[in-house]
């Protein structure tokens, strides 16, 4: 019997899933309103300088790594399966949709990351 | 032994739409703001690596009432998801006998979300303690 | 008649409608209404029983134990799967309560379903216990702790209702789906420490319509009669198939179902 292809993708969805349960809340909070509004957080906590330190560390690297191709992962399974649910287009189509981008999204990261340099 | 014609009835192609499984669906649905948030990571992620102006334009959409809104979209789809994701957690976990007798899976949605919590804490502890 | 021992005032009516269809005469169901007097101790099967008794002896349903025991009477009541034994009619009051069949099955005839689909399902995981080493009788009982027994036991409890496949929206796309009743009699044998076949059945599971059919909508143990869990059946085997896809190089190859169980559920 052939097996299926699903484990290779729901892993990182598995992974990303649980990512996302410890750490989404927090970080939206923090990145996306705290720091903006200057409520709680300093504005200048993800000044230009701080920032780009953060990225050139390896463990800062390794963080945005994990979050940002994670959480992309976990969304693009879970999005997969919502529009093969809603009939939105045939199986093989949606998953190189859905799959092709997260990869294309994941080289991005990389590459920006390797951009920043160390 | 069928029946001379057994009758098949045409498919729900809109189940997805209507009770029970609805919550499912919406359940599902906060996969799009976990990708969302990392989206604009990302674009700040690029913007940083464009340079400062870029990095600038990026923490200045941040600020606008947009993002705001948008990220408190994404606050809200992120809570359900740590709700529903430490509810159908226990399910994918073999049961688990303890002392020979089975954990009870709400005991260990309790102690995920307990987990999710202290997370959630701590990250704020460290933001604060990170402050320039 | 509804029950004269029964406990209460005088008897209700309630109109059920029930989605008829005969092969012979109908192009595709149709409902059709009847009026039923009830008292609040009867179930919905007897009052399908009192219909074919004293209104219309030509529906057809499936019955049997009327304890919820043998799980023939599974029919979809007020559009969710139930067990018409242990349905009540006082519930639905004053309804019209709709009564169809079973939801994703073909109708053969008024409430009654085809389930050579599922039988072939259940046949197809090795429901049988192959040991993992075979004890002469003079080595005595294969032996077993209440722990282990704990592991595997509610899967055990599975009446082959088929309610769970009445539920699941991913089995209602795909009908070669295993499907939630076939999982949990799978994780019933590969859960079971006596079992050494692990192997065997994980190879249903690691396919499209094994484990992989499944979204984890959950409905499936929402509307079991027996608190069996599929859901947990089916999910627990996409970790253990999901951990074999990658490590499954590092195995060893294991060709007798006799031998040490690998890759497969502890």
């Amino acid at each position: 019997m052939k097996r299926s292809v699903a484990p290779l993708f729901w892993l990182p969805f598995g992974a990303g899933g649980m990512l996302s349960a410890l750490t989404g809340p927090a970080l939206v909070l923090i990145t996306g309103l705290a720091v903006p509004t200057g409520i709680g957080v300093s504005p200048s906590f993800m000044s230009f300088a701080r920032a780009t330190a953060f990225a050139q560390h390896p463990v800062g690297k390794l963080i945005l790594f994990g979050v940002i191709a994670l959480f992309i992962w976990h969304g693009a399974e879970r999005i997969y399966l919502t529009l093969r649910d809603m009939h939105a287009g045939g199986r093989l189509a949606l998953m190189w949709i859905c799959y092709g981008i997260a990869g294309a999204l994941t080289f991005v990261t990389v590459a920006a990351l390797v951009i920043i340099g160390f | 032994m069928s029946g001379p014609r057994p009758y098949v009835r045409p498919a729900e192609t809109l189940w997805w739409a209507h009770p029970p499984y609805l919550a499912y669906t919406l359940r599902e649905a906060t996969g799009v703001a976990v990708a969302g948030y990392a989206l604009v990571l990302l674009a700040g992620l690029v913007s940083l690596a464009s340079g400062e102006r870029a990095y600038d334009a990026w923490l200045d959409f941040l600020k606008s009432p947009w993002s705001l809104a948008l990220h408190a979209l994404f606050l809200i789809g992120m809570i359900v998801h740590v709700w529903t994701w430490f509810r159908i957690m226990p399910k994918t976990m073999p049961r688990l006998v303890i002392g020979g007798r089975l954990v009870p899976q709400n005991w260990i949605t309790a102690v995920g979300l307990a987990m999710a919590t202290a997370a959630f804490i701590i990250i704020l502890l460290v933001a604060e303690w990170m402050q320039p | 008649m509804p029950s004269d021992a029964a406990a209460g005032p005088a008897s209700r009516d309630i109109v059920i409608e029930i989605l008829r269809y005969r092969s012979e005469t109908d192009q595709k169901p149709v409902p059709q209404a009847y009026r039923v007097p009830f008292t609040d101790d009867m179930s919905v099967l007897q009052g399908l029983q009192y219909i074919k008794d004293h209104l219309d002896g030509t529906l057809s349903f499936r019955w049997s134990c009327r304890m919820a025991i043998c799980g023939s009477c599974g029919m979809m009541i007020g559009g969710e799967p139930k067990l018409a034994c242990m349905t009540f009619l006082r519930d639905y009051y004053p309804g019209p309560l709709t009564v169809e069949p079973l939801k994703h099955f073909p109708i053969e005839r008024d409430l009654v379903v085809t389930v050579g689909g599922f039988v072939k399902k259940i046949e197809s995981i090795y429901p049988y216990l192959i040991p993992k080493t075979l004890r002469r009788l003079d080595e005595g009982e294969y032996l077993q702790t209440p722990s282990q027994l704990a592991q595997y036991e509610p899967f055990s409890d599975c009446i082959n209702c088929m309610l769970c496949y009445a539920a699941c929206p991913q089995f209602g796309e795909n009908p070669d789906f295993i499907g939630p009743g076939a999982m949990a009699l799978l994780q019933r044998y590969n859960g079971d420490s006596r079992d050494g076949a692990q192997a065997k059945r994980m190879e249903i599971v690691h396919a499209d319509n094994g484990a992989w059919s499944c979204t984890a909508v959950g409905h499936c143990s929402d509307v079991c009669p027996k608190q069996v869990d599929p859901a947990n059946a089916v999910n627990q085997n996409k970790t253990n198939s999901a951990v074999d896809f990658f490590l499954r190089f590092l195995r060893r190859p294991s060709d007798s179902p006799l031998g040490a169980s690998d890759g497969g559920a502890p």
